[in-house]
């Protein structure tokens, strides 16, 4: 058994713009979830409990994008009662869908939506944890893999860098044992460009990858769009594909830009 | 080696059932043929073939009922003698307890022979100066059925590499499929084959049956999609190392891994610790890892083969010329899995033409 | 026994050498330690953490391994914070070794960049114990700052007890530095060898390494006379993990101790 409450490790979670599905993941780890609250103290977790034991925390876990004044404000706050912050998910890490704005003008989207948009605090774009704050380490993944995030907390307790490879997400197909589907079947993937994590399940399902998980450590998003053309996909789609989770994040940015920029001179 | 004729292959596979053996074979799955348990031969790929180029795979119908009128499956025997994962040891409170070794006993009924010749690559690899008795033990619950090609694919260059398209050794028992009446000709390899041989229905093959076998690997031969001229390889492409082709055949490369996964022959792994949330229990597992990767070259930090075009060259070089340093023989059997896996279809058989 | 198993080895006593930087002595927990030669290497296992290559830097006089490992990633830092009893997995000793006997009879140059000094001390214990085998002994070290010198009372005692012209030259010098500052190839001039001669015993960073062989090579030393010790990404110590490959050969099987002769090409390619 675990030693007293007060020797644990205390756990913090702490939600920005997001969906919450991501701290749901710690929520769904049913069978390991005892464990995990018998090695840390969990201090800090609206979601799961009205529990709201002071800082400061040895691990804080972060979900959600920085989207409003209030926000940036927070996350200093957040920082300084974290000794450890790991950022979750893609809006964490890469500012997530709502980047999408970043693409557009969200002053003009929100007098569209809005009867009143000047009660509307928001920021011009929608920025992952990073650009505000250090983070000791970024779990990718919209949402995380549960597996990957206990693997985050279990390293964190030994003391090892967690096991999050940034290789590509066809080194776990290929593992998993799936047909390439952007070979086998001609279905567009982003698995080539996207990093692991996942358990390769869009493949599993015959899927192509969606680039849930951001982009891998040396995309070449380049080459892979030549492919994924040559397969029948026009710019709007190409654009489109790089541009949802992981919009921002610079390969991604670029992939997309790529295209339209390609397009340009080919046309 | 003693030949004899078998009309159908219902009794081989029962009878491999019957001597414990999960027999694994061709089968249509996610349109492709696939290697998964089978219980009949009514599961095999009759009348289906396939279609591979660079960065291509299709099944097709064939014209013909040939059960094995395909080449090189996505799947070859490595997941077998060398699964994706294996656990190594656990650690607790100072003992270490080594994993349970597994070693299912499946008959691979249709490897090819570049197949065999991966499996005969990896023996050297595995049981080498350091021999891993997890490998042996898995090694020697495989029974091996070959069958020789009869349609090599757009990508096979197994005759330049000469490890194919007849078996010649490292089965148990080898299969020629013959038409016009459809039977199979059997050669033994091993004293279990013809163990096994003797316990299903057969008669000895005639000479017009050799024949016709020798016909069907004569005509494969001269059917290759591929050809490598391995003249000097080993020297050439060591002192290749400069060429431009690097960078041109980085810009085209993904750095994706799916090569060297798909590679029959592809060894290397990388080790995974894990431990419970008390801290009590340590657990390291074997991974797949492929040279493709950042981490595998990482000292200190940063990866010694940081750019594509060095992590091209140590794939290409690897499997063509050092290879032959470290082992002896070549990393590559010819079996044209990297081609038609690549997902932008960089072909090795060009690249090495390029660069030499 | 699997050759990725490791057998679990206690830690029998621990030095700190410097803040970041400790020697254990690692004894085996059931038999004898499996003999050693110099430059070999061992995987430590920090349960857990994971495993790495360590140079062995001697026999402890109790027998077992001591080791120094400097802590610099995850790994190291685990090992570096193990006490006293603690257990760890070792396997090995793996690897090719420095060839002591090779320079019997000729001058003799070590040269040590930072905690390559540990991969060496079996190197310079020999040569201190059978100093008169050897013609001149020289030991030349360099190092980020004073404070991250390791060993330095063996240095003295080289020096002082053994007769070796000990030279020590630093990155960045601190108030109380008044010897030589600059890098270790420097200090091949303040050393007295004969270059048709010599026989040298290199182990640092690769940089260094290179720079110190090919400058004692355009001296006139044969490259095969000059020894150094490659590091590369390491998972497995027996040759088949696949990560540590230069060019041909596998580190953990070919070398760490490799000659020059056979290292300059495959070195002189980036990103090999």
């Amino acid at each position: 058994m675990a030693g007293p409450a007060s020797r644990r490790p205390k756990l913090a979670v702490w939600k920005f713009a997001s969906c919450d599905g991501c701290q749901l993941t710690l929520l769904d780890c049913e069978d390991e979830l005892p464990a995990v609250a018998g090695a840390v103290d969990i201090a800090h977790f609206t979601e799961a409990s009205s529990a709201d034991g002071p800082g400061p925390y040895d691990l804080s876990l972060v979900e959600g994008s920085i989207t409003t004044p209030d926000d940036l404000r927070r996350i200093q706050h957040v920082r300084r009662v974290s000794k450890r912050l790991v950022t979750i998910g893609a809006c964490a890490t890469a500012g997530g869908i709502q980047a999408l704005r970043d693409f557009a003008d969200v002053r003009e989207y929100a007098s569209v939506v809005y009867a009143r948009p000047e009660y509307v605090a928001t920021l011009a774009r929608s920025t992952p944890i990073s650009a505000h704050v250090p983070v000791d380490f970024e779990l990718r993944g919209c949402p995380i893999d549960k597996r990957q995030l206990l693997e985050v907390i279990a390293a964190f307790l030994a003391g090892r860098r967690p096991c999050v490879p940034a290789h590509s997400v066809c080194v776990e197909c290929k593992a998993r044992g799936n047909v390439c589907v952007l070979v086998a079947h001609g279905t567009p993937c982003l698995g080539p460009v996207t990093q692991a994590g996942c358990g390769a399940l869009c493949p599993a399902f015959n899927r192509g990858c969606y680039g849930c998980f951001g982009p891998m450590e040396s995309p070449n998003a380049r080459a892979l769009n030549a492919r994924l053309r040559e397969l029948g996909m026009s710019t709007p789609e190409l654009v489109r594909i790089y541009r949802t989770f992981n919009a921002t994040e610079e390969p991604f940015r670029q992939a997309a830009e790529q295209a339209e920029q390609s397009e340009e001179a080919d046309g | 080696m003693d030949t004899a004729v078998a009309d159908s292959l219902d009794p081989l596979i029962a009878e491999l059932r019957s001597r414990g053996f999960a027999v694994v074979g061709p089968t249509v799955r996610d349109r492709a043929i696939r290697f998964a348990e089978i219980t009949g031969a009514a599961e095999l790929p009759a009348g289906q073939g396939d279609e591979q180029d660079p960065g291509h795979y299709r099944v097709v119908e064939r014209d013909d009922e040939l059960m094995f009128g395909f080449a090189a499956s996505p799947d070859s025997a490595k997941r077998y003698t060398q699964p994706p994962r294996q656990a190594l040891f656990r650690m607790r409170e100072g003992t270490v307890e080594e994993a349970e070794q597994e070693a299912p006993r499946v008959a691979l009924l249709g490897v090819r022979a570049c197949d065999l010749a991966a499996i005969a690559v990896q023996d050297r690899v595995f049981l080498g100066r350091h021999p891993d008795p997890a490998y042996r033990k898995r090694r020697e619950a495989l029974f091996l059925v070959a069958v020789n090609c009869a349609v090599p694919g757009g990508t096979c260059f197994c005759v330049s590499m000469g490890t194919g398209p007849k078996a010649t050794a490292g089965f148990d028992l080898a299969l020629t499929e013959l038409t016009e009446p459809h039977r199979f000709l059997v050669e033994t390899g091993s004293e279990r084959g013809a163990d096994v041989l003797a316990g299903i229905p057969h008669r000895p093959a005639s000479a017009a049956d050799v024949a016709a076998a020798e016909e069907v690997s004569r005509v494969a031969a001269t059917r290759m999609g591929r050809e490598v001229d391995t003249e000097n390889i080993q020297e050439s492409l060591a002192a290749a190392h400069d060429s431009p082709r690097w960078a041109e055949v980085a810009g085209r490369c993904l750095a994706c891994t799916n090569c060297t996964m798909a590679c029959p022959t592809c060894f290397c792994t990388t080790v995974e610790d894990a431990t419970d949330f008390t801290g009590s229990l340590a657990e390291r597992t074997e991974v797949w890892d492929s040279c493709f990767t950042l981490a595998y070259s990482e000292v200190g930090g940063s990866p010694v083969r940081g750019s594509g075009p060095a992590r091209y060259r140590q794939w290409l070089t690897h499997k063509f010329s050092t290879w032959y340093d470290q082992f002896g023989v070549s990393g590559c059997v010819g079996c044209g899995r990297c081609i038609t896996w690549c997902p932008t279809g960089i072909d090795v058989t060009e690249e090495l033409r390029c660069i030499r | 026994m699997h050759p990725m198993t490791p057998a679990p080895y206690r830690v029998s006593s621990r030095r700190v050498d410097r803040a970041d930087t400790v020697t254990l002595t690692l004894r085996p927990m059931g038999g004898p330690c499996p003999p050693f030669r110099p430059g070999q290497f061992t995987m430590i296992y920090a349960p857990g953490v994971g495993e790495i290559p360590v140079s062995i830097s001697g026999r402890a006089r109790a027998g077992g391994y001591a080791q120094t490992i400097r802590a610099v990633g995850a790994v190291s830092r685990a090992l570096c914070q193990t006490r006293r009893g603690d257990v760890v997995g070792v396997r090995g000793p793996y690897g090719t070794a420095w060839d002591v006997q090779a320079a019997a009879g000729l001058d003799v140059v070590v040269a040590a960049g930072g905690l390559g000094l540990a991969a060496l001390r079996p190197v310079i214990r020999e040569l201190a114990a059978h100093g008169s085998r050897y013609g001149r002994i020289s030991l030349i070290v360099g190092t980020r700052t004073p404070a991250t010198l390791i060993y330095h009372r063996e240095l003295a005692r080289w020096r002082d007890v053994h007769g070796i012209d000990v030279q020590v030259t630093v990155d960045h010098p601190d108030h109380a530095w008044k010897g030589p500052v600059g890098l270790v190839t420097r200090l091949l001039d303040r050393i007295v060898f004969e270059p048709r001669r010599t026989f040298a015993f290199v182990c640092g960073p690769e940089a260094m390494m290179r720079a110190v062989a090919d400058d004692l090579v355009r001296r006139g030393v044969a490259a095969g006379r000059v020894l150094l010790s490659v590091e590369r990404n390491m998972k497995c110590g027996v040759g088949r993990c696949g990560h540590c490959q230069l060019g041909p050969l596998f580190t953990c099987l070919d070398g760490p101790v490799l000659s020059y002769a056979r290292a300059a090409g495959l070195l002189a390619v980036p990103e090999l």
